[in-house]
C-alpha cells in the first residue's frame, strides 16, 4: 500500500478523503461526496462550464490547458452521441497521483465525470486505467457498480430524468495511450497510434463523436470546485492558475510522497521543507520539475513559482507534477540514456522524426556513456535532439528531445568528462553499469 | 457441435466478455481489455486464444495480432506463475533499481527476462509502474511491493513459494540460488 504524507503547508482539496475509507460510497457520501452534482443538475451546462472556467482549472495531465475552455469548445447539438473520456493512463516516469486518487477517492472521479457529462450533455462517460493499474481497476469498477445501485449512474440519475452511464476500461502497457488521441484509439481496439489534428477531440473524438478528455486529477478535482466556488478555488493558486496540485517527489530526496500543495508554490521551498531535503547528506544536483519529458533545471535555477507559467518561463514545463530530484552522486549521462531508454521502448513508430530520433539517441548516449563517445557526439546529439522538436505527429517526439537537449546544454562538462578515457566518471563499485533492455 | 462449445474460454471468461462486448457502441471495443483477461486466464496468447478472440469479436486473427503487438502488458509466450515485474525507470533507478533486478537474478538464478525451471517465476524490467514516490517498486503479477531494499528480496520470493505451496523455510534470508547450492553440496 502506497505509504501517505503530509506537510503543514498542504492545502488538501483534492487528497482531503484520502486514507479517510472514501472508496466506500457510504463514507464519500458522509465527507460531502455527491452533492456538487446534485448542484449542478439544478443548474444549466453554461453554468458548469463558466463555473470551471472561472476556476482557473487547467488539465493535470501536462499540457495546462484550461478545462472550462476545453468543455466550451464542445459543439452543442450534435448528430453524433458526445463522450466524456477520463485519461488515467498515468504513466510519465515521475507520475503517481491518479494512483492515489483512484485508491483513496474513486467516488471523486465519477462525479466528476458525470458533471463534465452534464456540462457538455454526454451521455456516456469511460474511465481508462492502465493495465498495471489492475488492482485499481477493481477499485474503480465497485465503485461504478455501488453508484449504479444507489440510482447515482444509470437512465434517472439522482431522479433528475438525466442519463448518464460509465464505463470503465483497462489499457495493456502502453505510455503512449496517455496521449488523448492514442487512447481513443486504444478505446476504439486499435493499436494505441495518434490522430492527426485538427480535427481536435473536442469536435471528432471517440467513435466520431464530440469528446472531452480530461486526466483523472483534473476530473477528480471538479467536484470541489463546484463545491467551494470557482471564485474561493481560483484565489488558492496564481493568476490563471487555479488551485492546487499534487506533486509528486521523487528521486533523492528525504521525505518522497505525494503532497497538495497551492499552485505556485516555490520548488526550492517543496525541495527542502516539504520534502525535507535531499537524502543522504548529498547535495542536489538537478531536479526534473514535471515528470520525465521536462526539461532538467540546475539547483540555481529552482527558486521559482510552481504553476504552469513560472515554470514555462524559466525554461521547463510543470507537466505532470512529478518532481524527480537528483543528487550529485549522479551521473547525468546515465540518467539521459534511461529517460531516453523509456522513450524507445514506448515511441509507436508512427512517425519517422520519433522512432528513429530515439533510437539513435539511445545508441549515442549508451556508446557515449561507456566510454566510446567522441567530442563531435555532444553536439550530434543535441542537433539530432532539436530535429525531432515539432516534427511528430504528437508530443511523444518532443517529451523525448526536450529534456535530452536541456541535458545536454545544462550539463555539458559532464558529458565532456565521459571523454577522458573512463567509462563513466561516477561508475561506483559494486553498481552494475547500466544497460538498456 | 456449435462453436461455443468449442471455446478454450473458462465459463467465467466467456461470461466477463460477453458483459465487456454489451458496454460499447462498436465491439471492436472490448478487444484490448479482451486480450488481457484471457491472458490472465491462460497464462499468454496462445494461438487459440488468438482465434477465439477474432472469431467472438469478427475480426481477422492477423487484426488480433497487429493490435496485440502494441501493447508490453501482452506476450505470446508462457511466463512463470509469478511475473516479476522490475522498475527500472529514473525514480526507482535513482533509487536502487538496478541493484535490485540484480538481487532478483542472483536469487531465482537466472537472467534478464528468464523464467525458473520449474516455472514458479519469471523476471523482467519494465517502464515506470506508477509508484515512483515509493521507489523503488515491482509488480508481481498485478501487485504492486514498493520501497524495497535488495535485502528485502528474499522475502518476497519466499512469501511467493509459501503461497503457491512451494515448501520453504520463511525464516530463512538464504537465497534461492543459495539453498539450490547447498542441495547440490549435499547430493
Amino acid at each position: 500500500m502506497p505509504r501517505l504524507v503530509s506537510h503543514p503547508d498542504e492545502v488538501k482539496i483534492v487528497s482531503r478523503r484520502f486514507g479517510q475509507g472514501a472508496a466506500n460510497i457510504d463514507r464519500y457520501i458522509e465527507l460531502g461526496g455527491y452533492e456538487s452534482v446534485k448542484k449542478c443538475l439544478a443548474q444549466t451546462p453554461d453554468w458548469i462550464v463558466n463555473e470551471v472556467k472561472a476556476s482557473n482549472l487547467r488539465g493535470r495531465g501536462g499540457a495546462g490547458f484550461s478545462t472550462g475552455m476545453k468543455w466550451s469548445f464542445v459543439p452543442k447539438q450534435s448528430p453524433k452521441p458526445k463522450y466524456i473520456l477520463v485519461n488515467g493512463d498515468e504513466s510519465e516516469p515521475g507520475t503517481c497521483k491518479d494512483h492515489l486518487i483512484f485508491l483513496h477517492d474513486p467516488h471523486a472521479v465519477i462525479e466528476g465525470t458525470i458533471i463534465a457529462g452534464l456540462a457538455v450533455g454526454a451521455k456516456t462517460g469511460f474511465i481508462y486505467l492502465r493495465g498495471e493499474y489492475r488492482y485499481l481497476l477493481e477499485i474503480v469498477e465497485k465503485a461504478v457498480a455501488d453508484a449504479y445501485a444507489r440510482g447515482f449512474l444509470g437512465k434517472n440519475i439522482f431522479g433528475s430524468g438525466t442519463e448518464f452511464e460509465i464505463v470503465t476500461q483497462t489499457g495493456a502497457g502502453a505510455y503512449e495511450v496517455g496521449e488523448e488521441s492514442a487512447l481513443m484509439e486504444s478505446l476504439e481496439g486499435k493499436r494505441g497510434i495518434p490522430r492527426i489534428k485538427p480535427p481536435f477531440p473536442a469536435v471528432v473524438g471517440l467513435y466520431g463523436g464530440p469528446t472531452v478528455i480530461n486526466n483523472a486529477e483534473t476530473i477528480a478535482t471538479v467536484p470541489h470546485v463546484i463545491a467551494t466556488g470557482a471564485a474561493a478555488y481560483a484565489e488558492l493558486g496564481t493568476p490563471r492558475n487555479g488551485g492546487t496540485r499534487l506533486f509528486c517527489l521523487s528521486g533523492h530526496i528525504q521525505r518522497p510522497g505525494v503532497y497538495e500543495l497551492p499552485m505556485g508554490y516555490n520548488l526550492k521551498k517543496m525541495i527542502y521543507e516539504v520534502g525535507g531535503g535531499i537524502a543522504n547528506g548529498n547535495q542536489l544536483k538537478a531536479v526534473v520539475p514535471g515528470g520525465s519529458s521536462t526539461p532538467v533545471l540546475r539547483p540555481e535555477e529552482i527558486d521559482i513559482g510552481m504553476d504552469f507559467d513560472q515554470v514555462g518561463k524559466a525554461g521547463s514545463m510543470l507537466g505532470s507534477g512529478g518532481v524527480v530530484v537528483i543528487d550529485d552522486h549522479t551521473c547525468i549521462v546515465e540518467f539521459a540514456l534511461r529517460t531516453i531508454g523509456f522513450y524507445q521502448h514506448e515511441s509507436c513508430g508512427w512517425c519517422i522524426p520519433c522512432r528513429e530520433g530515439t533510437d539513435w539517441l539511445q545508441k549515442s548516449l549508451t556508446r557515449f556513456h561507456a566510454g566510446f563517445g567522441k567530442a563531435a557526439d555532444i553536439d550530434n546529439i543535441q542537433y539530432l535532439a532539436e530535429n525531432m522538436l515539432g516534427r511528430t505527429f504528437c508530443p511523444l517526439g518532443d517529451a523525448a528531445a526536450m529534456p535530452t537537449i536541456a541535458f545536454v546544454k545544462k550539463f555539458r562538462k559532464e558529458f565532456e568528462d565521459h571523454l577522458s578515457g573512463k567509462p563513466c566518471p561516477f561508475a561506483r563499485e559494486g553498481v552494475p553499469q547500466l544497460t538498456v533492455a | 457441435m456449435s462453436p461455443e462449445t468449442l471455446s478454450i474460454f473458462s465459463p467465467a471468461l466467456a461470461a466477463r466478455f460477453d458483459a465487456l462486448v454489451s458496454n460499447y457502441p462498436v465491439k471492436r471495443s472490448a478487444l484490448v481489455p479482451m486480450l488481457l483477461y484471457a491472458q490472465d486466464e491462460v497464462g499468454y496468447l496462445s494461438d487459440g486464444v488468438i482465434a477465439e478472440i477474432a472469431r467472438r469479436l469478427g475480426l481477422t486473427e492477423l487484426d488480433v495480432r497487429n493490435v496485440a503487438s502494441y501493447y508490453s502488458m501482452l506476450r505470446f509466450k508462457p511466463a512463470g506463475r509469478y511475473n516479476i515485474q522490475v522498475c527500472t525507470n529514473i525514480c526507482c533507478m535513482l533509487r536502487g533499481a538496478y541493484e535490485l533486478y540484480d538481487r532478483f537474478q542472483e536469487e531465482l538464478n537466472i537472467g534478464p527476462h528468464g523464467t525458473t525451471p520449474d516455472g514458479l517465476f519469471s523476471l523482467e524490467e519494465v517502464e515506470c509502474i506508477g509508484a515512483c514516490s515509493w521507489a523503488p517498486a515491482i509488480q508481481v503479477n498485478y501487485s504492486f511491493h514498493d520501497e524495497l531494499t535488495p535485502d528485502l528480496v528474499a522475502g518476497i520470493l519466499a512469501d511467493y513459494r509459501a503461497q503457491a505451496g512451494v515448501p520453504t523455510d520463511r525464516s530463512s534470508s538464504v537465497g534461492w540460488k543459495a539453498q539450490a547450492e547447498r542441495t547440490k553440496e549435499h547430493a
